[in-house]
This record gives C-alpha cells, sequence and structure tokens, in this order.
C-alpha cells in the first residue's frame, strides 16, 4: 500500500497536498483498496463549502456508496471534471487522480504524516 | 457464530475477501467484483454455492405435496427435469423461492435459498402429509456453479461432455466428474450457460481444485458473491428479501409464469384469488440522469411516491446503472420516465424491459 512521503493524510483515508498556497485532495490507495472497483463519483461543485470531518461528496462502487470527507474546512475552487466519466482513476492512480483543488480556511490541523497514516492502516487491515 | 462451507480454506488460500451472508462466511470478492463478472459473460467463472439448501422430499404422495406446497405445478414433469417455484404463505407472501429436481415418480431434491433453508424445511414438515418423508441434507452436500460461455471447454476435460445434462433446467445424476461421482443440472443464476454441481462435501474440495485447475486455459476466475449478485441482477432475476417476501405474491413480483392458479388448491391461491388482479408490477429502470440507484429507495412519478427499487446498482456488463422496483403497474409502460429519490435528489430513470441482459443478445 502506497503511502507518497510528501503527502498528509486523514483517519477517514483521504490524502492532502498543499499546492502553491492552495490545496488538492484525492483518496488513498488503501481507501480505493477497500472500497474496490469504483463506477461511479459524486463530485463536488466549485464554490461548495468544506467542513473538516465532514462529507462533501461521495464515490460508489458495484456493493456500496462511501462518503468522502473535508480534510479541512475551506472552499472547493476547482474540480478534476475528468473522474466524471472515468471513476476508474481513482483504483488506478489514487495518489494522480485529485478529486478537488481548495482554499483552506485557518491552520492546518488534525491532518497525519505518512508514518503516522501508514500505521493506522495497519491497525485497520488487523 | 458464523458455519464455514466445506470450501472456505480454499478461499481464503485465493485471498477472498469474506463476509458474513446467510449464516455462513462466504467469498464477496476475490480480485475485483468487475473483473469476476464478465470473466462469467466472456469466459467462465466458479462460485461456492454450497451454502444453498438441499431438501430430499420422497414418498408415494410427493407429487401431492409439491403441488400442495408450491405455486407451481408438478404434476406432469419427466424425470431428470428441473422446476422453479415460489412457496407461499396463506397469505399469499413469500416463504422463499426454489428449483425443484424430480430423480424419480416418488423422489425430489429441493434447493433452496441458504438464508431461508431452516425456514423452508419447518414450513414444509408442518405442511408435508400423507406417505412422504421430508430431510434435510444441507450439510452432506458440496455445491458449486460453473458459468459462463466456456463451462464445456472447463468441463470437457474433466468429464465427458455427453454425459452432461443438454438442455437448460435438465440434470444428470451420477456424472463422473474427475473421478467424482456428481449431479450435474444445467442451471444457474447468472443469466449465463452453465452447470450447478452437486457432490458429496467431503469430495467438494477437491472438485473445486480440479474445476479451477482445468479452467486456467480458459481464462475461468473463483467469482464471490458479489459477482452473483450483478449477474442475477443484469439477468433480472428475483433474489428472495429484494424482490419478494413474505408481504410481496409471487404475481405481484412477476413471477405468474410459476404460478399455476388453474391447479385445484395450494397454500396461497385463495388469498391471492381474494387479493385479484394485481395492482403493482416488477419492472426494470435505467438511469438516464446521473448516478446509481440502489434498493429500498422511492420511485416518483411527476413527484408522487408510485413504488420502491427492489435491487440495483452499476452493471458491469452493459456498462449502466440499472435496478428492478415494484411500482403501481398503471406506470410499467417501457419508455415512461420516472425518478428515483437518491440521498434526497430525483435521479432521471425509465422504465425499460426485463431482462436487462439476453445471452445471446
Amino acid at each position: 500500500m502506497k503511502t507518497p512521503a510528501e503527502l498528509k493524510y486523514t483517519a477517514t483515508h483521504e490524502w492532502v497536498k498543499e499546492d502553491n498556497g492552495t490545496y488538492l485532495m484525492g483518496i488513498t490507495d488503501y481507501a480505493q483498496d477497500q472500497l474496490g472497483s469504483l463506477v461511479y463519483i459524486n463530485l463536488p461543485m466549485e464554490g461548495d463549502a468544506m467542513t473538516a470531518g465532514e462529507a462533501f461528496c461521495d464515490v460508489e462502487s458495484v456493493k456500496a456508496v462511501s462518503d468522502i470527507m473535508a480534510p479541512l474546512s475551506g472552499t472547493v475552487t476547482e474540480v478534476n471534471g475528468e473522474l466524471e466519466d472515468a471513476p476508474q482513476k481513482l483504483n488506478e492512480d489514487p495518489y494522480g487522480a485529485w478529486i478537488c483543488r481548495f482554499e483552506a480556511e485557518g491552520e492546518e490541523e488534525g491532518l497525519l504524516s505518512a508514518e503516522e497514516y501508514a500505521a493506522l492502516c495497519e491497525k485497520e487491515a488487523k | 457464530m458464523e458455519k464455514k462451507t466445506v470450501l472456505y480454506d480454499c478461499h481464503t488460500a485465493l485471498n477472498a475477501r469474506i463476509v458474513p451472508f446467510a449464516g455462513f462466511l462466504m467469498p464477496v470478492q476475490y480480485t475485483d467484483i468487475l473483473e469476476e463478472h464478465m470473466a462469467v459473460r466472456e469466459k467462465a467463472g466458479l462460485f461456492d454455492v454450497s451454502h444453498m439448501g438441499e431438501i430430499m422430499l420422497e414418498g408415494e404422495d410427493a407429487v401431492k405435496n409439491l403441488n400442495h406446497l408450491l405455486t407451481n405445478d408438478y404434476t406432469v414433469m419427466k424425470t431428470g427435469k428441473v422446476r422453479y417455484s415460489p412457496m407461499c404463505y396463506e397469505n399469499g407472501g413469500v416463504v422463499d423461492d426454489l428449483l425443484v429436481y424430480k430423480m424419480g415418480e416418488t423422489k425430489y431434491l429441493i434447493v433452496v435459498n441458504a438464508s431461508n433453508k431452516d425456514k423452508d424445511y419447518e414450513w414444509m414438515k408442518q405442511n408435508v402429509s400423507g406417505n412422504v418423508t421430508l430431510k434435510d441434507i444441507s450439510d452432506e452436500v458440496a455445491q458449486v456453479a460453473l458459468q459462463g460461455p466456456l463451462s464445456d471447454r472447463v468441463m470437457e476435460k474433466l468429464t465427458d461432455l455427453d454425459t452432461l445434462p443438454k438442455k437448460y433446467y435438465s440434470f444428470k445424476e451420477n456424472v463422473d466428474v474427475g473421478g467424482i461421482c456428481c449431479l450435474v443440472s444445467q442451471t444457474g443464476y447468472t443469466g449465463e450457460f452453465g452447470y450447478e454441481i452437486y457432490c458429496p462435501a467431503e469430495k467438494g474440495v477437491q472438485l473445486w481444485n480440479m474445476l479451477m485447475e482445468a479452467g486456467k486455459d480458459v481464462g475461468l476466475l473463483p467469482c464471490g458473491l458479489g459477482a452473483r449478485d450483478t449477474l442475477r441482477l443484469e439477468a433480472a432475476m428475483p433474489l428472495y428479501g429484494h424482490e419478494m417476501d413474505e408481504t410481496i405474491t409471487p404475481l405481484e413480483t412477476g413471477l405468474g409464469f410459476a404460478v399455476k392458479m388453474d391447479k385445484e388448491e395450494f397454500i396461497g391461491k385463495k388469498a391471492m384469488e381474494e387479493k385479484g388482479e394485481p395492482e403493482i408490477t416488477r419492472v426494470g429502470l435505467k438511469v438516464t440522469g446521473r448516478g446509481i440507484i440502489r434498493e429500498h429507495m422511492d420511485v416518483l412519478k411527476d413527484g408522487k411516491l408510485i413504488g420502491h427499487t427492489t435491487s440495483g446498482t452499476f452493471l458491469p456488463y452493459l456498462k449502466g446503472a440499472y435496478a428492478m422496483a415494484l411500482i403501481d403497474k398503471s406506470f410499467a409502460e417501457t419508455g415512461t420516465p420516472l425518478t428515483v429519490l437518491v440521498r434526497g435528489r430525483e435521479t432521471a430513470c425509465e422504465v425499460t424491459e426485463l431482462p436487462f441482459y439476453k445471452r445471446g443478445e
């Protein structure tokens, strides 16, 4: 299971990457593996408000729908529309297939380092 | 505590994801539901269905009892044939749906859903009469389903194809499959060509391993309950607890072909007669908007509730979102635009013909 060192993570299996003052986010390799082949993404919209730890979009596999949580509070500024017709990219390249770009409000809080996140996944997998 | 089928260790050795289902620990997927689904449509797939229940009904009055217990008619049936039927309560609601194998004039094998087996057996015991015996032989039997267009290419390595049943819904007993004495029926729950193979429980692992090996070069994949569900839905085959349950009569869920109202008597007939022509029916829905519709969602026509979905997801072969639904039959015409309420939002769909997928089309 890949957990790139340069990214930060949530306990709910999202990744976050700082990029010139804004953030990109997506779901982790562990998440995509647990969810199985994704067949639909209900993307957020530009301008949507995000509240840290609350659902703001969702993905669906054949078996189930799963919420994606906001890693930080803020506002969606750009959406990766490519995923709309190709949700399988979330499985194929979880760290390349970003879901949205957002501007965070206030400080970065409560995110996990790659090391901390990898330890959490290991615990969950048991 | 969940039970394990005799093939449990085969599944864990293949790294299957295991889930509790109907009192058993069963594989939901080995690699990927989409991949397993496509293997069955295009090549072959192997399923452990040993969790299914098997009940033997024997005796001089066997036919009389089948005709009393079940909605279908067993009066005229050849040995070696299989016939589907719902089994109903007095109120017309469904106890279970099942397959009856005629092994002889006085000997029948009844195959029932795992989740209902104990309930079915109790119901049958309470309602049989005359010279007949019932025996639950589920623990003595292992059952696997080999499904897919290349099933014969797998079977020919283990058996003489001439010894296999040639017609859909027929079976052969004492078929030598790689040295194991099996009952083989041309049946399945995928809408695809294939076989269901029954053998003594203690031979199950050997049978599974031989089939896996024989299927290697045709691309056979082990398939879990996930693919079993998407395959049966694509083929619009009803599932107990979804398209029918104790509150729905078989007539209301489009199973009228297996309800012989002209039979003199069967359990549930009176209630169905009193209810008259059903007001609801089972339809197919195809999503024309965006999103996926699933079971237990409200179906609306111009904002008015007209029914609910019973099963639904993204169908891998058809590559679209589909569902089955029980709705007011005045909106059941193919092409009727409807909406389904998905987490508070209306998703556009239209009534489409069942089955969604038909072999060879």
